[in-house]
């Protein structure tokens, strides 16, 4: 979950648009800080930093889309969606508009290696007639690039207060809190006031003037004014890019001698003669690093070892003590082959049959075994049996998903703060436009590969409703998040390369099939291409970890509470026969049309609930590699996670979210049953 | 050549804005620091038209049928 501890909160960004527009000045809460700046510029490290609390930071625009609240000394402090310009073009600027209109102090937070570009917003401000100080961020990149600013100059231009800080070292944040007192109304240029209608201006407000003038309808239509032209916004917009491009002549200066930087990657990532290799070398990386590494040696220790060697092991035995049980013992040689099996029963439990309890000590002391309780009691089954509620859900949870979830992430991070998602976004946009959507759509469509429940609400950042549904249909039908892919690499690993060709290029046609569908037959046109590309660089190993770390704890508290109540649902069901019931119900979809056994119903009984703890679900079946690709299948195309359905339907509402969670049964059984039938 | 439009740009180049589409993609190259007149870089042009430009230090990309859209000159 993004920042979940910074309570962004999914209800009332999106239809409460002009919520507090109605507010009086002088009430006595304390001063409402905003953040406000371009996208990509720091916005939420400084907020981070100010408020003592956790948002996301990456390197790619757009990695804020909601906003977050915290205190600062007796100020309230906003963080706030980049945005390039306070109008309504698009829902984060929406979301900004907003609470800018609503702030007392705005701290704008500018990228001082773009001044042209940041300070387009920043002249709008002033002209808004809001009390600002400008904050130049990026001051050690600016050092780097012999850039010189003269920010007293800039100062002065503006007659607001300006002050250097580098982020990501902290340094010149001693200054900010001088940045907050000392905000104030910059200096307005001449030709703005003139085209500001006098009668709102001295009714509503400047800002509001101002915005009624460029245009923004519904602003406009809120307060009941006519709503400025095209060519009035037009004419503003070109009398603010003068009037900055006046500016950055005056105040910056370039050392370098056409020192255009230039980072080598970076070029070579964006077109695909050179970009798609690259990419399939990180996917190649990727392959090793997780499927190969985590999810087989390192799962092998956590998972069998600590998880079921030890965790499970004492834990049962501990509960044996206390309930009768027969211990079923496989032994292995060193090729992993069954050389000896045994039971031993205990009737009572373990302590009251010593003389059995000896044999079996002695039977397990040495070589590999593996060891399986088979408790008499329904509800010691219940907690601590195969499904155990507390056993499979600490096991899995714990030793086998938490490791692959986290180096997922570690990947994600790594990917995110270093600059090359717009860049893969900008490679693909050829390929995108035949299934309506444009490059942009690649972030959400990545972001989902971590988390699809975030991704979704990342689908903000798109240019239109179109573009939204088509990505939001691909994110809950197709992309599997990093748990399910953490349990797909475990199966896919046994199963083989074949298997996963098979699931491959039918989740790929699957994908193309869906989106190209929508793209076809919903209304509207999609919106091209347009996007800055932020400098390549090294991850932060810091932020990395953070962020790792944040995540994984947002995995853990919602995961654990979703896998416990899904195996208590599942242990009940099998207790009260439900569960055969249910298996016999389905058998015809599984056995004839899957052709699967009877009991992978189960694992869609599981999948209802978490499409990770369904495919969880399919660990202990014995399939065959095909049997695997097909059940795979399924489950991916399977009905997304409770929480990812939830976050749908507040984006993409009622009646869309319901239809994609209803196609999604249908199009799993459709599609898994046509790959039966080739396959197997 | 009245009839140059940004797609067919060279990488490489440097490139005038003459003319940008009215109305929502004005606005927004306008906010990128792009209007008509301006001298920027050509950075790449990807197969299929789609085109990386430079404004000073800023990198942007633009879709190939915005990029038919933007009537320049090759300086
Ligand atoms: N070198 C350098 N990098 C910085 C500085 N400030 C921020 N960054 C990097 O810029 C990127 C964006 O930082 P964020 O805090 O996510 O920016 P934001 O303004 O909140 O971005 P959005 O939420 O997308 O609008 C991150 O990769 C930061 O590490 C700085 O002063 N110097
Ligand atoms: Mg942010």
């Amino acid at each position: 979950m993004r920042s979940d501890s910074a309570g962004v909160n999914f209800s009332n960004e999106k239809n409460a648009d002009f919520k507090g527009f109605d507010k009086k000045p002088g009430s006595n809460s304390a001063p409402k800080v905003v953040l406000v700046g371009n996208p990509n510029v720091g916005k939420s490290l400084i907020f981070n930093y100010l408020s003592g609390m956790y948002v996301e930071v990456s390197n790619f625009p757009g990695t804020t889309v909601s906003v977050s609240s915290g205190k600062y000394k007796s100020f309230e402090i906003y963080d706030t969606p980049g945005i390039y310009g306070v109008s309504s073009f698009n829902d984060e600027e929406r979301v900004a508009r907003d609470i800018i209109i609503e702030a007392d102090i705005v701290l704008n937070v500018v990228n001082s290696l773009h001044l042209e570009r940041d300070l387009f917003l920043t002249r709008q401000l002033i002209e808004m007639g809001k009390k600002v100080s400008i904050i130049l961020n990026f001051a050690d990149e600016v050092k780097r690039k012999k850039i010189v600013i003269d920010s007293k100059r800039l100062s002065k231009i503006l007659d607001v207060e300006v002050v250097e800080t580098s982020a990501i070292n902290k340094s010149g944040f001693e200054n900010l809190e001088n940045a907050i007192i000392n905000a104030r109304q910059g200096a307005q240029p001449g030709e703005v006031s003139d085209v500001l209608n006098q009668d709102i201006l001295s009714k509503s407000g400047r800002e509001i003037a101002l915005l009624v003038a460029e245009g923004d309808e519904q602003v406009a239509e809120k307060y009941g004014y006519v709503c400025g032209t095209a060519d009035e916004r037009e004419k503003i917009y070109i009398d603010r890019r003068n009037s900055v491009n006046a500016i950055i002549s005056e105040v910056e200066y370039e050392n370098s001698s056409k020192g255009r930087f230039f980072n080598l990657l970076g070029s070579y990532s964006l077109n695909p003669l050179t970009g798609i290799p690259i990419l399939a070398l990180i996917l190649v990386m990727l392959y090793y690093l997780i499927g190969d590494f985590v999810a087989q040696q390192v799962v092998d220790v956590t998972e069998n070892k600590i998880g079921k060697g030890v965790f499970e092991f004492y834990t049962k035995s501990f509960i044996s003590e206390f309930t009768p049980v027969d211990i079923e013992v496989t032994k292995f040689d060193d090729e992993g082959e069954t050389i000896d099996e045994k039971t031993f029963a205990f009737p009572d439990n373990l302590l009251s049959h010593p003389e059995t309890k000896t044999l079996f000590d002695n039977y397990i002391k040495d070589g590999e075994n593996e060891v399986n309780f088979d408790f008499k009691n329904p509800i010691a089954r219940l907690f601590f049996g195969e499904f155990g509620v507390i056993t499979m859900t600490v096991t899995y949870l714990i030793f086998l998903l938490l490791p692959l979830v986290i180096a997922f992430y570690i990947v994600m991070a790594f990917l995110e703060d270093s600059g090359y998602l717009p860049r893969l976004a900008t490679m693909m946009d050829k390929s995108l436009s035949r299934i309506g959507l444009n490059g942009r759509a690649v972030i959400p469509i990545m972001l989902g590969f971590g988390c699809v429940t975030m991704a979704t609400i990342t689908t903000r950042i798109l240019g239109s409703e179109r573009e939204k549904t088509i990505a939001t249909a691909i994110l809950q039908f197709v992309i599997p998040c990093s748990a399910q892919l953490a349990v797909i690499a475990v199966l896919v690993g046994k199963a083989g390369i074949g298997a996963f060709a098979v699931y491959g290029v039918v989740i790929f046609t699957v994908m193309i099939t869906i989106s190209t569908i929508l793209n076809k037959f919903l209304p509207g046109q999609s919106t091209p291409l347009l996007i800055d590309l932020p400098v390549m660089r090294l991850p932060r190993p810091a932020n990395v970890i953070k962020k790792t770390y944040f995540r994984s704890v947002g995995f853990m508290k919602e995961a654990s509470v979703w896998f416990f109540v899904g195996a208590l649902f599942v242990g009940i069901l099998e207790i009260t026969g439900l569960l055969v019931a249910f298996q016999n119900l389905l058998a015809p979809v599984t056995t004839l049309w899957l052709k699967l056994p009877k009991e992978a119903a189960t694992a869609f009984v599981m999948g209802t609930v978490r499409r990770d703890f369904g495919a969880a679900g399919l660990f202990d079946l014995e399939l065959s590699a095909m049997q695997i690709a097909v059940a795979l299948i399924t489950i991916t195309l399977f009905v997304p996670c409770i929480a990812s359905f939830m976050v749908m339907l507040k984006e993409r509402g009622l009646k869309e979210g319901i239809t994609i969670w209803l196609s999604a049964w249908v199009l799993a059984f459709f599609v898994g049953g046509l790959t039966a039938l080739f396959v197997l | 050549m009245p009839h140059r439009t940004l797609d067919s740009a060279r990488s490489g180049a440097y490139i005038k804005i003459q003319k940008v589409p009215q109305g929502l993609i004005k606005v927004q190259l306008l906010r990128f620091g792009i209007c008509e007149g301006d001298l920027i870089y050509c950075l790449q042009r990807l197969p299929g038209g789609t085109m990386v430009v430079q404004k000073n230090r800023q990198e942007i990309a633009l879709g190939s049928d915005l990029a038919r859209q933007i009537f320049i000159t090759e300086e």
